[in-house]
C-alpha cells in the first residue's frame, strides 16, 4: 500500500482512513478535541444538561387544568419570589444552613484529634488499620445506617437512652448527630493525608524553640491544614445541605431543604425546582470561598 | 502559560464538535403533559404474558413472602401466569402520583387523591372491563364512580377500600380514645408521643374532626374547603404540632415507635395494628374507628397508557381482583374487598367491614384530590386546591 507514496507519479487515491490518518497528524489540538469530545459530551448532557434543565424549569409555573396541573413554559421568576416571599421556606433553608454548619464543626472536631493521631502517632501498621477502620461505616448502606439510628436514638427505648440516660430523640439534634456520624470519613480523610504530607521536622523544630503543643498546633500545624480542612469541610457542608432521607427518618417534625423539594416536586415540579437551586447557589458561594484558600487542590 | 492555552483550544474545540452533535436539540425543560382529548382506545384482548410486570402497590398489596411468609399471594400468581412480578411500595399518594409518571410500572394501586391525578395527566390507560374476569362481582357502589371512571371511560379496577383508624397503645392510654380530639387536644396528656400522617392530605382528617366539633364552619366534605375552613384546619394542625413527635410516611418506622412504645397515639392503617397485634409478644396496640367517622381510601388498580407488560397487567389485575386473592388481602390488610364473592369465605369480616352496605361506605370521606371548584358543589365560593393543600402542609411542618 504504501509503495505509491514519494516520488513525481501521481499517487494512487489512499484510503480515506489514511486521509484522515495524515489530515489528523498534523492538527494537533484537533487530534485532541476528538477525543476529549466524549467524555466532555457526558459532562456537558448529562451533568450539566440536568442541572439546566433544572434551572430552566424553575422559571415554568404550574396551571391547574381540572385536578392535573400543567407545567406552563413562560419564563418568569415567580418561584424565586415565591420561595423569597414565603417565610417558612426561609426558615427551612436557614435551619437546613445551620445544620450543615453544626455538622460540619462536630466532624471537624473530632477528625482533628483522629487524623493526628493516626498520621502522627499510630505505628505504620495501624496507621493502615486505622484508615480501614475510618472508611469502613462507608461499605453499610445509607439507609442501613439510617434505620439503626433510629433504633439507638428512640426516646423511650434507644441504646442512646439507655447508656446516656437521655436521647434527642427525633428531630433536629438527632439529625445531626447521625449526618455528623454518617459525613465523618469525608472529614478525617483530607486531614490525615494533609498531616501526613506535614512534616516531622517541622513539629520538632517548633518544640525546639519552645512551642508548646498547643503553640505548635495553633502556628504551624493549622495553618498548613487549611486546606484539607476546607476540602472535608465541603463535603460535610455540601452531603448534609443535599440530604433528607435521613431527616425524614430522623427529623420529627423538623424538614430541610431537600424534603421540602420532595414534597413539591410531584406537585409544583418548577417551584421545587427553584428552591434546589438554594443549595446550589449556597454551594458555588462555599467553593469560591474554598478557592480561595487553595483548598480545591485537596480534593 | 503555552500549555493552559493548548488546553483551553482543545476544550474549545470539544465544544463546537459537541455543539453540532447537539443541533437544536437544547430544550433543558421537560414538557407538561398535556392531557389527549381523543377518546380512549381501550386493549382489546389480553394476549400471551410478557413475563414480567411491575406493580406500584401500597405497603402490603403485593407481597411475596419476604417479609412473613405468611402473606405471599404474588409468587402463586407469577407461577400461574409466568409474569415475574417486580414491586414497589409507595407510601403516600403523592408518591404514587409521581412514580407512576415516570412510566417504569405497569400497574398502581391507587387512592382517590391520586387516581384521578393520573387520568388528567394522560398517564392511566382506559381500561377494557369485559377483559377483567372478576368486574361483575365487585361491590356496585365502587364501579364507575367519580374517581375511576372519566367520561364514560372506565380508568380503576375497584381493589378494596377502608377507613384511617385511631391507633392507641393500650398499656399507656387510657379510657381508650373515641374521638380524633385525643390527637387534637392542646392539653393532652400524652403530647409529644402522638404521631399524624405526612402528607397534605392529611388537612382532611383535620377537617373531618371539625365537622364535629364546629358545625358553624360548614363543612360538608372535608376535601372542599373554603378560605376559612381552610384557616380553621390550619389552625387545628398548627397546634397539633406542638403534640407530635414526628409526622410518618414510613409505615416500618412507625411500626417500630410503637412497640417502642415513643408513640401511644396516632392515625394509622388497620394492618399497621393487625402487624403490631401479631408481635410475639403481641404489641399492646389497638385501633378504633373514632365517633366523628374518618378519612378513607378506596384504591383500583390501574394501568399505565404506555405500560410495558399490558398483558401481564391485566393478568395481575385479574389475579388480584379474584374472591380467593380478595379475600386473603382484606383480611390481610384490614379493608373491605371489592370483591364481594370474596366474602363467602370470611363473612365474618365482610360484616365487620361493612363490604357490601352502600350506606355505611357513602359515611367515610374518601382521599380524592381538592380542587379550586368545590367538590360538594358549592359555587358562591372558590375552594383551595391541592396544591394551596401542599402549600399549606409544608407551613404547618414549619
Amino acid at each position: 500500500m504504501g509503495e505509491g507514496r514519494g516520488g513525481d507519479a501521481p499517487a494512487p487515491s489512499p484510503s480515506p482512513r489514511r486521509v484522515l490518518a495524515r489530515f489528523l497528524a498534523r492538527r494537533r489540538r484537533l487530534r485532541l478535541g476528538l477525543t476529549l469530545s466524549g467524555p466532555l459530551l457526558w459532562l456537558l448532557v448529562a451533568y450539566i444538561g440536568a442541572l439546566v434543565a433544572l434551572l430552566v424549569t424553575s422559571l415554568f409555573h404550574n396551571e391547574n387544568v381540572g385536578v392535573a396541573t400543567e407545567m406552563v413554559t413562560d419564563p418568569a421568576l415567580d418561584n424565586y419570589r415565591t420561595i423569597i416571599d414565603t417565610p417558612v421556606y426561609r426558615d427551612v433553608a436557614v435551619r437546613t444552613i445551620g445544620a450543615a454548619l453544626a455538622v460540619t464543626v462536630i466532624d471537624l472536631v473530632i477528625a482533628l484529634p483522629v487524623a493526628f493521631f493516626m498520621a502522627k502517632v499510630a505505628s505504620t501498621r495501624s496507621r493502615r488499620q486505622l484508615v480501614i477502620a475510618i472508611t469502613m461505616p462507608l461499605w453499610a448502606g445509607y439507609l442501613v445506617k439510617g434505620y439503626a439510628w433510629r433504633g439507638m436514638l428512640n426516646p423511650e427505648s434507644g441504646l442512646i437512652r439507655e447508656v446516656f440516660g437521655v436521647s434527642p430523640g427525633y428531630g433536629l439534634g438527632g439529625t445531626i448527630i447521625v449526618l455528623a456520624y454518617l459525613w465523618l470519613p469525608y472529614m478525617v480523610i483530607p486531614i490525615y493525608a494533609g498531616l501526613d504530607r506535614l512534616p516531622n521536622s517541622l513539629l520538632e523544630a517548633s518544640t525546639d524553640l519552645g512551642g508548646t503543643a498547643g503553640r505548635t498546633f495553633r502556628s504551624v500545624v493549622l495553618p498548613l491544614l487549611v486546606p484539607s480542612i476546607v476540602a472535608g469541610s465541603i463535603f460535610t457542608f455540601s452531603l448534609t445541605l443535599g440530604d433528607f432521607y435521613i431527616n425524614r427518618l430522623l427529623g420529627g417534625t423538623t424538614q430541610f431543604i431537600g424534603n421540602n423539594i420532595y414534597s413539591n416536586f410531584g406537585v409544583n415540579l418548577p417551584l421545587a425546582a427553584a428552591y434546589a437551586t438554594v443549595p446550589i447557589l449556597i454551594m458555588v458561594g462555599y467553593l469560591l470561598a474554598a478557592r480561595a484558600t487553595g483548598a480545591l487542590e485537596e480534593l | 502559560m503555552h500549555r493552559k492555552g493548548q488546553r483551553l483550544a482543545a476544550t474549545a474545540m470539544a465544544l463546537v464538535f459537541i455543539g453540532a452533535a447537539c443541533g437544536s436539540d437544547d430544550d433543558g425543560g421537560g414538557g407538561g403533559g398535556a392531557s389527549d382529548t381523543t377518546a380512549p382506545v381501550t386493549q382489546g384482548a389480553i394476549g400471551e404474558g410478557e413475563g414480567a410486570v411491575s406493580i406500584l402497590a401500597w405497603p402490603y398489596y403485593a407481597e411475596d413472602g419476604s417479609q412473613d411468609p405468611n402473606y405471599d399471594w404474588v409468587t402463586a400468581f407469577e407461577e400461574d401466569t409466568g409474569c415475574e412480578a417486580e414491586v414497589k411500595y409507595f407510601g403516600t399518594s403523592d408518591e404514587a402520583y409521581t412514580l407512576f409518571g415516570t412510566g417504569d410500572y405497569d400497574v398502581v394501586s391507587a387512592s382517590g387523591d391520586s387516581s384521578l391525578r393520573s387520568v388528567a395527566s394522560g398517564d392511566a390507560a382506559a381500561i377494557n372491563t369485559e377483559l377483567v374476569t372478576h368486574y361483575d362481582d365487585l361491590a356496585p357502589f365502587l364501579k364507575e364512580q367519580a374517581w375511576n371512571t372519566v367520561d364514560d371511560a372506565v380508568y380503576g379496577v375497584p381493589h378494596g377500600w377502608g377507613a384511617n383508624v385511631l391507633q392507641y397503645n393500650t398499656d399507656e392510654v387510657s379510657p381508650a380514645p373515641t374521638s380524633w380530639g385525643a390527637v387534637f387536644d392542646p392539653d393532652s396528656p400524652y403530647a409529644g408521643k402522638i404521631a399524624a400522617y405526612d402528607s397534605p392530605i392529611y388537612i382532611a382528617d383535620a377537617a373531618v374532626y371539625l365537622m364535629a366539633t364546629q358545625p358553624d364552619l360548614g363543612i360538608e366534605n372535608p376535601y372542599a374547603l373554603d378560605e376559612d375552613q381552610f384557616a380553621a384546619a390550619i389552625d387545628l394542625l398548627t397546634v397539633q404540632k406542638d403534640l407530635v413527635s414526628e409526622y410518618w410516611s414510613d409505615y416500618v418506622a412507625y411500626e417500630d415507635n410503637f412497640r417502642a412504645g415513643s408513640t401511644v397515639l396516632g392515625t394509622s392503617w388497620q394492618i399497621i395494628t393487625n402487624t403490631l397485634q401479631a408481635d410475639e409478644p403481641p404489641s399492646p396496640v389497638d385501633a378504633v374507628l373514632p365517633e366523628e367517622g374518618s378519612t378513607a381510601w378506596s384504591d383500583n388498580w390501574m394501568i399505565h397508557a404506555d405500560a410495558a407488560n399490558p398483558n401481564c397487567a391485566y393478568e395481575w389485575i385479574n389475579y388480584i381482583t379474584s374472591p380467593e386473592v380478595q379475600a386473603t388481602v382484606a383480611t390481610t390488610f384490614g379493608e373491605a374487598p371489592a370483591n364481594l364473592a370474596a366474602c363467602e369465605g370470611i363473612a365474618d369480616h365482610c360484616e365487620a367491614y361493612h363490604a357490601d352496605d352502600a350506606e355505611y361506605y357513602d359515611q367515610l370521606h374518601y382521599w380524592t384530590t381538592p380542587t379550586k371548584e368545590c367538590l360538594d358543589g358549592r359555587t358562591d365560593v372558590e375552594c383551595k386546591d391541592y396544591a394551596d393543600w401542599v402549600a399549606a402542609w409544608t407551613e404547618v411542618k414549619g
